[in-house]
């Protein structure tokens, strides 16, 4: 394979502080890489596990996990859920052979536009350094253990 | 008029529901009087040509436990399902691949190794199953492994689920009630695609254990906690107990003799992924904020994979861990260098 691996990345992001950080980085036209997908949850802490599992089974590399710093969630204490989350959920992937840095937490107020770009630029690297992960293409296999065999003489 | 035809049959599962159908007790009597078994090979004698020779359709109702994990039980899957007018994946192995599914963390070679080559298996001649072997009558096989366990679902169409490990009694007999009744014209089937004998909501809805808030600085093995309060849940008491993201239907059985639900009914209605689902419950419940206590307490879940996936793994988002994929298409006997 001669071309860059380009890795697909989906980042949750909290409505209230990471998502206007990225907006921010937009308003600023600081650049980070296109690689990551954000998507916009209301908090960090709305962040079902499913949703990182489901991501990484159809076809994601890494997920990034951005929310408040901590102490200054909009709902109080939802981002602490957020990490308890993040660190069992980093467990389970490895017991199940992926890598549990394909998936990061970040913090990140809304000010902090160029912080969230150099963590997407970062994270994207990391990523790249991994590999692909291609769970969609192992679940596509056919199951059946396709190989002719050699027949083997046995004396009755 | 001749009665509609029932059939039953096992693949990768360890006879269990068998059992819990026989324990209906004397409503296996309703079975027999309204219908003919025609295939069931625990239970009678009849062979797969007596299947192949009905017609399409010729079954009305077939219950199939086990989990898909070699071609054979694929092939009978795909015959049952084309002999059948209604097919109902019954039980855990067949629902979501239960205990045989945890195979699925495995590599195949490493699953042969253990079964043939391991000091706890006596072989001194190293044996190892080979799928064709000749011998002076010709050539003998025995059918392929398949890469990782699959559920009946994955594999055929199914009408209907049902969960547990095993099914509760009282709940297959209640199923089979209500197909009789639905024979009589009495009632309808309900929509395909349903889980049937099994209830809506979690095992803690039906757990008679009080429920405060949850604030769980220690996670501990139930054996290490010594006694256990009768009244209290038990996740409260820091023992990881799968009931918040498992489907009613037992009456929480375990629960309420002092042990921790494992999870055999499989994930709640709308739950996508059972073990994530669990993430969620335990995480949340945990009284810290600081990565490293955070991880402290999480030390005392030592598998996690396990405690999460026990029943359910084959049926999860992932199917199986990484390792199990990595020697797809390579053959049993080849993997294991034999």
């Amino acid at each position: 394979m001669s071309e860059q691996f380009e890795p697909v990345i989906i980042g949750f992001t909290c409505n209230w502080c990471s998502y206007r950080a990225a907006d921010l980085a937009g308003t600023a036209r600081m650049k980070y890489a296109p690689n990551v997908r954000l998507i916009r949850l209301m908090c960090s802490g709305r962040l079902d596990p499913t949703f990182v599992m489901k991501a990484l089974a159809t076809g994601a590399d890494g997920v990034l996990i951005t929310g408040c710093h901590p102490g200054e969630c909009h709902y109080v204490e939802q981002n602490y859920k957020a990490l308890r989350r993040y660190l069992l959920l980093r467990r389970v992937l490895k017991g199940m052979g992926i890598a549990p840095e394909r998936v990061k937490l970040v913090w990140a107020s809304a000010a902090e536009g160029t912080k969230l770009t150099n963590e997407i630029n970062t994270f994207v690297e990391e990523i790249r350094a991994l590999g692909p992960l291609g769970w969609n293409k192992k679940l596509a296999g056919n199951g059946h253990a396709v190989e002719e065999l050699a027949v083997e003489e046995v004396a009755a | 008029m001749s009665k509609p035809k029932f059939a039953m049959y096992w693949s990768g599962s360890c006879g269990g529901c068998e059992i819990a159908v026989i324990n209906i007790h004397e409503k296996i009597l309703d079975v027999d009087a309204n219908f003919d078994i025609a295939f069931w090979p625990v239970a009678m004698d009849a062979k797969v040509k007596d299947v192949e020779a009905l017609e399409d359709g010729a079954i009305l109702l077939t219950l199939w436990n086990g989990s898909i994990r070699n071609e054979e039980n694929e092939h009978m899957a795909h015959l049952l399902r084309k002999k059948s007018k209604i097919l109902v994946a019954f039980g855990s192995c067949a629902t979501e691949g239960c205990i045989p599914g945890l195979a699925n963390l495995a590599p195949l070679h490493e699953i042969f190794d253990v079964a043939f080559h391991t000091i706890s298996t006596d072989n001194p001649q190293g044996i190892h199953p080979q799928p064709v072997t000749k011998v002076p009558e010709g050539e003998i096989s025995i059918p392929l492994m398949k890469d990782r366990v699959y559920t009946l679902a994955q594999v055929v169409d199914v009408d209907y689920y049902m969960p547990g490990c095993p099914p509760e009694s009282h709940q297959i007999a209640a199923v089979i009630d209500l197909v009789i009744q639905v024979l009589q014209g009495k009632a309808e089937l309900p929509p395909k695609g349903s889980v049937i004998g099994a209830g809506g909501s979690t095992v803690c809805e039906e757990c008679p254990r009080k429920r405060g808030v949850k604030t769980i600085k220690a996670f501990h093995r139930i054996q290490e906690v010594a006694p256990v309060d009768p009244d209290i849940c038990l996740l409260e008491q820091g023992v990881p107990c799968n009931g918040p993201a498992t489907r009613s239907g037992c009456d929480a059985r375990c629960p309420n003799v002092g042990a921790q639900c494992i999870g055999c009914y499989g994930p709640a209605e709308g739950v996508i992924d059972y073990g994530a689902r669990l993430v969620t419950a335990f995480a949340s419940v945990i009284d810290a904020t600081e990565p490293e206590e955070i991880e402290r307490i999480l030390d005392g879940i030592p598998d996690p994979t396990g405690q999460f996936y026990r029943f359910n793994l084959a049926d999860s988002l992932f199917r199986a861990s990484a390792s199990s994929f990595k020697k797809n298409g390579q053959s049993p006997a080849k993997a294991s260098g034999a």
